[in-house]
């Protein structure tokens, strides 16, 4: 079984998979649980300033988006940041990082945005030994309304200054909680990194509204017939979160920046798939609040296996390997070439495929009177829409048409590579000549 | 106490609570969670082979489609819309010899969509929640007669009623809904679904009812052409096949125990057989053997002449006899009852012929049913071909103005989905012969 022992800016845990920052780290409770069961190690759920703890609303706070069989795809969430004293979670902390020196234990933090109330809350999260401190600049609801959460996020100047802070009053690793909800994430991944941060970590959750009761003429989750726009996590937003994840690591200003990757991991493949994409290490939050803490088993047992398979030995060997293969559109070469083949042995004769090339594609799917379906190479575009729509996986493959060959379409031969820049219909690339 | 093992044809053989239970829904209706979980396994084909395998061509896929996005209601009016008793066929269509048998899905795992059980979803919501969904057109002033209040009759004359005509429905029996009433396995069609369905159909308006009026006793067909501007002939089956053997009057026939079955409203007052043997090997000759086991009979054989691959019953129907413990014996054709026993000879093909072996066996047996097949018996003076009203596409019968459609009429298989195809094609034709369109 590999080893999936990880260093995360010097900070160890049995495994990649921490727990981020949300109701499954809540209190001491919870989190002893999560270890137990296995979890690399945690977020504490936000804590705020001294003082009257945030009240909750005391309706619902979560609404949620299905697949078939109510299978929970996307959540979203009022809740703000922890609704207890500060010192009763200061002193759950230092408890519970006592009795698991081996786990991680980051501290999430969002006071206002002045020095004096970051000054006086990071030697109490020093005191606590915890393993470093994640700030939370991204809960898009009801405190960012005060100040902070994404409106601190949103404004990279404040990041960078509220990091710097940080970095002053606290000697462990600062961590820097991005919101998604900005146009470009390299902005805020580079204000950080000037501020001093020792990582990013993304994606807090996306401004949402899941659903409207048509009834009440609400949205959902309904707190007395008004509903506000919520924070959209779960296997819905994991697209969203990894583009945003590849950005930051491919951005030449931000490049080498440790990254902690959330967003949607529900399964081991989905932490791989961030980690080659270039985060560290994965946080969790919806999937362990759809199946329980267990999850993290098949998360562990999946990604050793698959390691095993490839001849991983240690998790950094994969981090960012894919990296170098995220470019830009302009660089993807237009001389490649490939054409859509159906297996007729595996088609099941629903005729998907037909349907789509035919009234939203290329017309290049030809059906038989007896449903033989069949791809008419002078058409096809190679757009892949029949392989995504096909209930068949493998069925419809891409076939790449080999150098030299004549594509029926365009009646061109294959060439070399050669992209955007460089091609005759590009406006700028013959003003460059 | 009376049990299965006690002799003769008797009643009360299991207690009333193992009755009920035995003739409870054969397949338990979904509900609301189910129906999207199965709903979501349709892949909504393009000109989906379910569609095409439907005799009244319903849309399938769209239907599911609506049933998945919360609106079984409009689901079932895609249903209807074709097929007015999609209610009843829903329960009673051997889809795994139908819609499902083509799904793609079965094609490809051996596990289709199941449609059959959507459909009943579907159409039950919308009976339970919504009056009847249709509206009838502006009256045209034109009359037609409909003789036969079975499936065939009965969406005949519904296609009619909503096109604005006025329908005379003449049905022999004391109740309307032919064999959905009289014939269909209880555990197919529980809680006096046929009825509700009949009652239900008939909001439409338009339709007038005559029960007890039989062509061909007090009703002509020229009196009917003469009175009306059209006449259709639902009539079904009426006679049974004769085995013609030594003993014959001790055997039932089985639609005449079945019809029986049906009326009763206590079926531990209805006697059967300890040891029933039914001769046959279609759906009658299943349905007569699996009720009888049901109702407390010890041991039941289904005798069938030929092999297991020529037998009319489809495999499921096969596989729900013997899981009923029906015994299914091939190959044997009967010779003679007498003296709470019966002959069976084993059979054999040669030269292409079905013939007796010479060689025989006995099984006890205080219950006969025979289930070899229905004949016609109302022919209105038509022109018949191979012994049923002959017809064209759209039921034109060989008098003008007549029309025929169902069991009575030559084409399509002997099923209540056909039956409806054929009395809705029929009224259409109808429609437009009246209207001149
Ligand atoms: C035991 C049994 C089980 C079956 N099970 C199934 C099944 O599970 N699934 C399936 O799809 N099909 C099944 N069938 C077949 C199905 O019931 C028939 O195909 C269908 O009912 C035919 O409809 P119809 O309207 O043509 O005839 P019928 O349903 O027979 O209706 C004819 C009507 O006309 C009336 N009538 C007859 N003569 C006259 C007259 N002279 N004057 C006035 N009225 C008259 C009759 O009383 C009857 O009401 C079964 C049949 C039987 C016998
Ligand atoms: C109910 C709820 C409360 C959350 N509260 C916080 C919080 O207090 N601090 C924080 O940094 N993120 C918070 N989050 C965001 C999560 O930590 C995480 O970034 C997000 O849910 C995406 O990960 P996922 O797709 O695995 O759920 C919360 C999420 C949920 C669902
Ligand atoms: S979508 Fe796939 S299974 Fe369906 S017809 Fe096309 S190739 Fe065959
Ligand atoms: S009417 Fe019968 S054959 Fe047609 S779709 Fe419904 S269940 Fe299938
Ligand atoms: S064939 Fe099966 S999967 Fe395709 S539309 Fe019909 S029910 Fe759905």
């Amino acid at each position: 079984m590999a080893d999936l022992t990880s260093n995360f800016l010097g900070i160890k845990s049995p495994n990649p998979f921490w727990l981020a920052s949300a109701p499954p780290t809540d209190k001491e409770y919870n989190v002893r649980r999560a270890y137990e069961a296995g979890w690399g190690g945690v977020v504490w759920k936000t804590l705020g300033s001294e003082g009257p703890p945030v009240v909750n609303v005391n309706g619902p706070r979560y609404g949620a988006i299905y697949g078939a069989d109510r299978r929970l795809l996307g959540l979203n969430n009022i809740e703000l940041i922890t609704d207890r004293p500060l010192q009763t979670n200061l002193e759950e902390i230092t408890r519970v990082k006592k009795d698991y020196p081996d786990r991680a234990l980051v501290v999430s933090i969002m006071v206002p945005c002045d020095e004096e109330s970051w000054k006086a809350i990071l030697p109490l999260v020093e005191e606590t030994g915890a393993d470093g401190i994640e700030l939370n600049f991204g809960c898009p609801h009801g405190m960012a309304e005060r100040g902070m959460g994404s409106a601190v996020g949103q404004v990279p100047e404040y990041i960078q200054m509220v990091t710097e802070w940080c970095k002053k009053y606290y000697s462990k690793p600062v961590i820097v909680k991005l919101t998604p909800n900005i146009t470009d994430i390299r902005n805020p991944a580079r204000a950080a990194k000037a501020g001093g941060a020792d990582a990013v970590s993304l994606i807090n959750t996306i401004n949402s509204i899941t659903s409207v009761d048509l009834d009440l003429m609400a949205p959902q989750p309904t707190i007395g017939g008004k509903g506000s726009h919520g924070g959209y996590c779960g296997p819905a937003v994991k697209p969203i979160a990894m583009n945003m994840v590849a950005e930051i690591a491919r951005d030449p200003q931000t490049h080498g920046l440790p990254i902690s990757g959330i967003g949607g991991v529900t399964t081991w493949r989905d932490a791989a798939e961030f980690m080659a994409l270039g985060a560290g290490n994965v946080q969790v939050c919806t999937a362990a609040m759809t199946y329980g803490f267990k999850v993290v088993q098949e998360m562990i047992s999946g990604l050793s296996q698959w390691m095993d398979e490839k001849g991983y030995t240690s998790v950094d060997q994969f981090v960012g390997m894919a990296t170098p293969n995220v470019t830009d559109w302009q660089y993807l070469d237009l001389n490649y070439v490939t054409k859509a083949k159906i297996d007729q042995d595996a088609c099941i004769k629903c005729g998907r495929c037909y349907i789509a090339c035919e009234d939203t594609s290329h017309q290049a799917i030809l059906m038989s009177e007896d449903r033989v379906f069949e791809v008419n190479d002078s058409e096809c575009v190679a757009c892949n829409l029949c392989v995504d729509v096909c209930p068949v996986e493998n069925c419809i493959t891409m076939v790449e048409l080999p150098k030299g060959e004549v594509d029926p379409r365009t009646g061109q031969t294959r060439g070399d590579y050669a992209n955007w820049t460089t091609h005759l219909n590009n406006p700028s690339a013959q003003a460059a000549e | 106490m009376t049990t299965p093992m006690t002799p003769g044809i008797v009643s009360g053989r299991l207690a009333a609570d193992e009755i009920s239970r035995n003739f409870d829904d054969l397949h338990a209706p979904y509900d609301a969670h189910e129906a999207r979980v199965a709903a979501d396994r349709c892949y909504f084909c393009h000109d989906a082979p379910c569609m095409t395998a439907c005799p009244t061509s319903i849309d399938i896929p769209l239907f599911i489609r609506q049933i998945q996005t919360g609106t079984p209601e409009a689901a079932a009016k895609t249903i209807l819309t074709q097929n007015i008793l999609g209610g009843m066929c829903a329960r009673v269509c051997p889809t795994e010899t139908l819609c499902e048998e083509v799904c793609v899905r079965e094609v490809a795992e051996g596990k289709p969509v199941t449609i059959g059980r959507l459909q009943r979803y579907a159409t039950d919501t919308l009976m339970a929640r919504q009056g009847h969904p249709f509206a009838r057109a502006e009256a045209t002033g034109k009359t037609v007669a409909v003789v036969g209040a079975g499936p065939a009759g009965l969406a005949c004359a519904h296609r009619l009623a909503m096109k604005g005509h006025s329908v005379t429905l003449f049905e022999g029996r004391p109740k309307a809904g032919g064999l959905n009433e009289y014939g269909i396995a209880s555990y197919k069609s529980t809680d006096d679904f046929a009825a509700r369905e009949v009652a239900w159909l008939l909001e439409i308006g338009g339709i007038t009812v005559e029960t007890g009026k039989t062509l061909g006793d007090g009703l002509s067909l020229d009196g009917l052409k003469t009175d009306y501007d059209a006449v259709f002939l639902g009539v079904g089956l009426g006679g049974v096949n004769a085995l013609r053997i030594d003993g014959e009057e001790a055997a039932t026939a089985a639609v005449d125990f079945i019809a029986e079955l049906r009326q009763s409203d206590d079926l531990t007052m209805l006697p059967v057989g300890r040891n029933v043997v039914v001769i046959g090997g279609g759906m009658t000759a299943v349905d007569a053997a699996v009720q009888s086991k049901l109702l407390g009979a010890e041991s039941v054989t289904i005798a069938y002449r030929r092999s297991r691959d020529e037998m009319p019953a489809s495999t499921f129907e096969q596989g729900l006899a013997a899981a009923k413990g029906v015994r299914l014996l091939f190959n044997v054709m009967p010779v003679a009852i007498g003296d709470g026993a019966i002959t069976l000879e084993y059979t054999a093909t040669q030269n292409g012929k079905l013939a007796g072996t010479g060689e025989t066996m006995s099984l006890p047996a205080d219950q006969v049913f025979k289930a070899i097949g229905q004949t016609l018996t109302t022919d209105g003076g038509l022109v018949i071909e191979d012994g049923k009203i002959a017809v064209t596409d759209t039921g034109r019968t060989s008098a003008t103005g007549v029309w025929a459609g169902g069991d009575c009429a030559s084409g399509g298989e002997d099923l209540t989905v056909t039956a409806v195809a054929e009395g809705r094609d029929a009224a259409e034709d109808i429609h437009a012969v009246l209207m001149g369109v």
